[in-house]
């Protein structure tokens, strides 16, 4: 018994002496051993053969149905003008005002919607062209060969019991490292060490919450880097994106104070340096949080503000709408596009499925983070822009860097329901298909201008 | 790893809704996941807010209308199987099926597309669209962009047009008449990728 208990003691600190000293300490100095990029590559080989492999076997097996990453049924693209004429076209009547046929048009149109349509697909996870040989996304594959099997049993082995009690590790290093660093650093005064300091702890701590999700970050245009006094924004996939985004500087985090395990860490941080944290009441009186934000963007010496303009996680195959909020504030917009690689991971949470505990231990037991961030080019708002269209911009310029899919959604249709105004601009649409019509050949009707 | 085979046995009677609907074993498949994400409370039905919490059909000007086509009256819900019976109508038509000779008509031969088209006209289900159907189409369609009276010259104008036996509605053969011409089979499908 005692043999066992100096044992199991001598492992453990072999495993303490391997976390601190191979991936802790580099952490803290940014630097890499590089066996993360080993890592991956072996994987991305291995997934490569996998995939090529399941192809073959689904030429023997035709019934399976093909995973469809872009939806299941291809949609005509053409403007309701053009498809409105296509029905008429086969009419004796030119310029035919409203025809019977019209409602076809609305129809098909609305079929499709229910059968694929644009926003759902986007609040769950991405389905994968091939299978990346974790078990979770496991959707209509079936049994291939063996030696795909056995490769999925070591997948299995080496993440649950080798990476995940690693990461575990690492990830409690990180955020009571946090806590402490940052209380500690609180006690000093104001000077420019303390600003120094705090940073230091903030980077090392996000550093070593990285190395737990085995994340690996690639930062393009670090020449755009958001400058102090500048407001930070970026597509929302997950709250893992603060760490990713915190890795490469210091951001001033905005949010609600939670309870809990949050809550301790949000106090601790703001002793270091000033993030904005606001009672759940605040968040109601859009005013008052505005005023706050503007207030800390104008201290030009403040760490620029990082905020999701999205409002809720979607899964990282489109931008959807900005909330206009965050364009309100003033000040320079420093705009960010992170784009997660599907194949080793799935780092969206869908919140309503998952909650954040399940997520957390989900992404500990997938392969790997792989992240691409671009820094954009800081934008300003331009005289005769209101903050929609400045936001509509921003987005734009979001989407097109990360490759991502430019949606006018909002995302908040998860939760609700869609506004009567899409409703209206539909109607309005296809009036001017009838009326154009109309006006030429009744003698008296009045136009009424709704714009 | 199977989930394949598990997951057709969800679908309780797969060969016979493959039959009667013409959906090969994998569009039932991908219909049977795309009813469960659209089921947000995991019901195993569909009610009409499920339906109303697609933003693409809450922007339909006739949303209301197709929505109603897939509860058959009375009902206030929708199973997998109606579900996949309503969207059948929209497949692309099998000209070969026909010839066959020995199944009964499919949902998406012509005639039951059109029959489907009349019904998002003919809300009583009479077998006629009257005037005042055609009005609340129409106003459907156009909201507030238009005024009363080019609605009404608008119902005027078309029934003018199609109702030929001058009973002052529409029935379902002069429906069909006025929509000869028309490619009614690609018109109304809706591909579905393979």
């Amino acid at each position: 018994m005692e043999d066992l208990w100096t044992v199991a003691v001598a492992v453990f600190q072999l495993w303490i002496f391997v976390v601190v000293f191979f991936i802790t300490l580099p952490a803290m100095f940014g630097l890499s051993l590089g066996v993360t990029s080993v890592y991956i590559q072996i994987l991305v080989k291995l997934l490569e053969w996998a995939t090529i492999r399941i192809q073959r076997g689904r030429q023997e097996q035709p019934s399976v149905p093909a995973p469809l990453p872009n939806g299941i049924i291809e949609r005509a693209e053409g403007s309701m003008e053009e498809e409105m004429e296509q029905l008429r076209r086969s009419r004796s009547l030119e310029g035919g005002e409203f025809a019977l046929s019209d409602a076809l048009y609305f129809c098909k149109k609305g079929l499709e919607s229910i059968v694929d349509d644009q926003v759902t697909q986007r609040f769950s996870s991405e389905e994968l062209a091939s299978w990346n040989l974790l078990t979770r996304t496991n959707q209509n594959f079936r049994y291939i060969s063996l030696r795909l099997t056995i490769f999925w049993g070591i997948g299995v082995f080496v993440r649950y019991c080798v990476l995940f009690p690693l990461r575990i590790t690492l990830a409690i290093i990180g955020l009571s490292w946090l806590v402490i660093g940052t209380t500690l650093v609180g006690f000093l005064p104001e000077n420019s060490v303390k600003y120094w300091l705090s940073e230091v702890v903030h980077l090392t701590c996000y550093r070593i919450c990285a190395r737990a999700l085995s994340a690996t970050i690639r930062y393009h245009n670090k020449e755009n880097r958001p400058q102090k006094g500048g407001i930070c924004v970026a597509n929302h996939t997950t709250p893992i994106d603060v760490v990713i985004l915190a890795n490469d500087g210091c951001y001033a985090m905005v949010g609600q104070i939670h309870g809990g395990l949050m809550g301790v860490i949000q106090r601790s941080m703001v002793r270091s340096c000033p993030h904005v944290w606001f009672e759940r009441s605040e968040m109601k009186d859009r005013h008052a949080v505005t005023s706050r934000l503007r207030a800390h963007v104008a201290a030009k010496t403040k760490l620029p503000i990082l905020i999701f303009p999205e409002g809720t996680c979607i899964n990282n195959t489109s931008v959807m709408m900005f909330k206009k909020g965050s364009f309100e504030i003033g000040g320079t917009i420093h705009p960010v596009a992170i784009k997660y690689d599907p194949r080793l991971g799935d780092a969206f949470w869908n919140s309503s499925k998952y909650n954040m505990v399940s997520y957390l231990l989900r992404t500990m037991t997938s392969w790997a983070i792989v992240v691409n961030v671009w820094y954009l080019p800081p934008m300003t708002i331009q005289d005769g822009e209101d903050a929609v269209q400045f936001a509509n911009r921003v987005k734009s310029a979001v989407a097109c860097r990360g490759g991502l899919l430019d949606l006018a959604w909002d995302g908040s249709l998860k939760r609700g329901k869609v506004k009567d105004a899409y409703k209206e601009e539909q109607q309005k649409m296809y009036s001017r298909v009838i009326v154009r019509q109309n006006s030429i050949s009744a003698t008296h009707t009045r136009r009424d201008d709704q714009s | 790893m199977g989930s394949s085979s598990s997951s057709r046995n969800k679908i309780p009677n797969a060969q016979e809704l493959m039959d009667q609907t013409g959906f090969s074993s994998a569009h039932l498949l991908r219909l049977r996941d795309r009813f469960e994400s659209l089921d947000r409370n995991n019901r195993g039905y569909l009610s009409r807010d499920d339906f109303e919490a697609l933003g693409g059909l809450a922007m339909n000007p006739i949303g209301g209308r197709i929505i109603e086509a897939f509860f058959s009256s009375g009902q206030d819900t929708v199973d997998f199987s109606s579900f996949v019976r309503i969207l059948a109508h929209f497949r692309p038509t099998d000209r070969n099926r026909n010839k066959e000779g020995t199944q009964q008509e499919l949902p998406s031969s012509r005639t039951r597309k059109l029959k489907f088209a009349f019904q998002l006209y003919d809300l009583d289900r009479d077998g006629k669209i009257s005037r005042e159907e055609l009005l609340q189409v129409l106003r459907a369609m156009l909201g507030l962009q238009v005024t009363e009276e080019q609605l009404q010259s608008i119902a005027e104008r078309a029934i003018q047009e199609a109702d030929l036996d001058k009973d002052d509605a529409i029935s379902f053969d002069e429906f069909k008449k006025s929509l000869e011409k028309m490619d009614i089979d690609t018109k109304m499908s809706v591909s579905f990728l393979k």
